[in-house]
């Protein structure tokens, strides 16, 4: 696929191709240019997995926030304030010893931008859109998970408007951690599920 | 519609390749195009499901050919064209010529942290009682619309189990085409991984969809 390194340059067609339309939009008073900066700003600097951290970290250390969360997490998580555009309804799903949980979006690229920020690159690919629903032992390796045989492994297509939140199991060692230190061992691919939480260094 | 965007279970596209410390954007004009189109969305001319349907409907070689945001600006130029917003002379010239139809609001930049905290929910009150519940067994139907749908070709015609009714939700199928929010009950259905892909499928897997109620049969 296509996976565009090219840097901001008068002489990209595609770039001037957008900057034509943005032109176009602003004269003809339907955008307003300044919104496009908030914009980007708020999903460059402000909202990203971090905010999922936070969320599973507080699931790990509070068992009522974790049933909560397992209950209604749009809810759980509207407390701790991180809302909005395509986290509007979340669905939290709990790694076990037994299973592990993965989210995909076959048909597209819905991802819950209000906790885990804008998607990788390769969540909004055909290699991962394809092959998480068929093979998702050989799609985990890729990323270095090397799944024992027996774990069963559960696939969520997000299909309608719900927003998976994968929360990882919390590792050996973290006995007495603080939310915000356990929060630092939560990436976002964890969170996905093609990873697992860090171990404790 | 059986369009380029229904990828489960395709072969061919070669491995994931992850980027390690990637950035949310990889050139500038990646985000002028994310905000250039929620600022055009925010004109509310469209909804969500109408501007998936434009992406899904750009021709396979022009979407696998294209990277993310090349389809979204892509797809998003067709529903300007569409609403009356710009012109095939907008965009040949690069430049506004043509007027705009009259957009219901403006999105100001004062306005995005509500508008983005706000979102769009898109549950809806449903005036009938749920047909399914959990445990029930269920089979996906077997169709082949020409317009949108978000009941992937995989699930088509597969035997499944409600896991959860979730709430009533707008009907991707019809509100795509200015049909009509028509809201039904949503339900994650769980299938055998045996189930879909047959033989040779790991059989340690489970796949699930969130299904709309008229998606589903009783088995």
């Amino acid at each position: 696929m296509s996976h565009d390194h090219d840097h901001d340059n008068e002489l990209d067609p595609f770039a001037a191709r957008v900057r034509a339309l943005e032109t176009i939009l602003t004269r003809k008073g339907l955008i307003d240019p300044a919104a496009i900066d908030v914009i980007v700003d708020t999903y460059e600097t402000k909202i990203g997995p971090r905010n999922g951290a936070r969320v599973v970290a507080k699931a790990w250390s509070d068992p009522a926030f974790a049933a909560w969360l397992k209950r209604d997490a749009t809810a759980a998580i509207e407390s701790l304030s991180y809302t909005g555009r395509q986290g509007e309804h979340m669905q939290a799903v709990f790694n076990t010893g037994d299973t592990h949980n993965l989210v995909v979006c076959t048909l597209c690229s819905c991802h819950p931008w209000s906790v885990l920020g804008l998607p990788p690159v390769w969540y909004k690919a055909p290699p991962y859109r394809s092959r998480a629903v068929i093979d998702p032992r050989g799609v985990l390796e890729e990323f270095g998970l090397v799944l024992p045989a027996g774990t069963k492994i559960r696939v969520w297509d997000s299909t309608a408007e719900l927003r998976y939140l994968v929360v990882p199991m919390r590792p050996e060692g973290t006995e007495g951690w603080s939310e915000e230190r356990l929060s630092e061992l939560v990436s976002r691919d964890a969170m996905i599920g093609t990873a697992l939480a860090s171990h404790p260094a | 519609m059986n369009g380029p965007q229904d990828l489960g279970g395709q072969m061919g596209f070669g491995p994931v390749a992850p980027e390690r410390d990637e950035p949310y954007f990889h050139a500038e004009w990646e985000r002028r195009a994310l905000g250039v189109t929620l600022c055009a969305g925010g004109m509310g001319a469209w909804n969500i499901d109408e501007s998936r349907h434009a992406r899904e409907s750009l021709h396979p070689a022009d979407y696998y050919g294209s990277s993310y945001y090349q389809i979204w600006i892509k797809a998003l130029e067709i529903l300007l064209k569409r609403h009356g917003f710009v012109s095939e002379r907008d965009l040949g010239a690069g430049e506004a010529i043509d007027p705009a139809a009259k957009p219901k609001r403006v999105l100001k930049a004062e306005n995005v942290p509500a508008v983005l905290a706000k979102g769009g929910p898109c549950d809806r009150p449903v005036e009938t009682a749920p047909r399914f519940k959990a445990g029930d067994s269920v089979r996906t139907k077997n169709f082949n619309p020409t317009g949108h749908t978000r009941l992937p070709r995989y699930a088509r015609d597969k035997q499944g189990t409600i896991e959860a009714v979730r709430d009533g939700f707008v009907f991707p199928d019809s509100n795509a085409h200015g049909q009509g929010e028509n809201p039904q009950w949503v339900y994650t259905v769980v299938f055998d991984g045996t189930e879909i892909w047959g033989e040779g499928a790991d059989p340690t897997l489970v796949v699930s969809i969130d299904a709309w109620e008229s998606y589903l049969e009783s088995a």
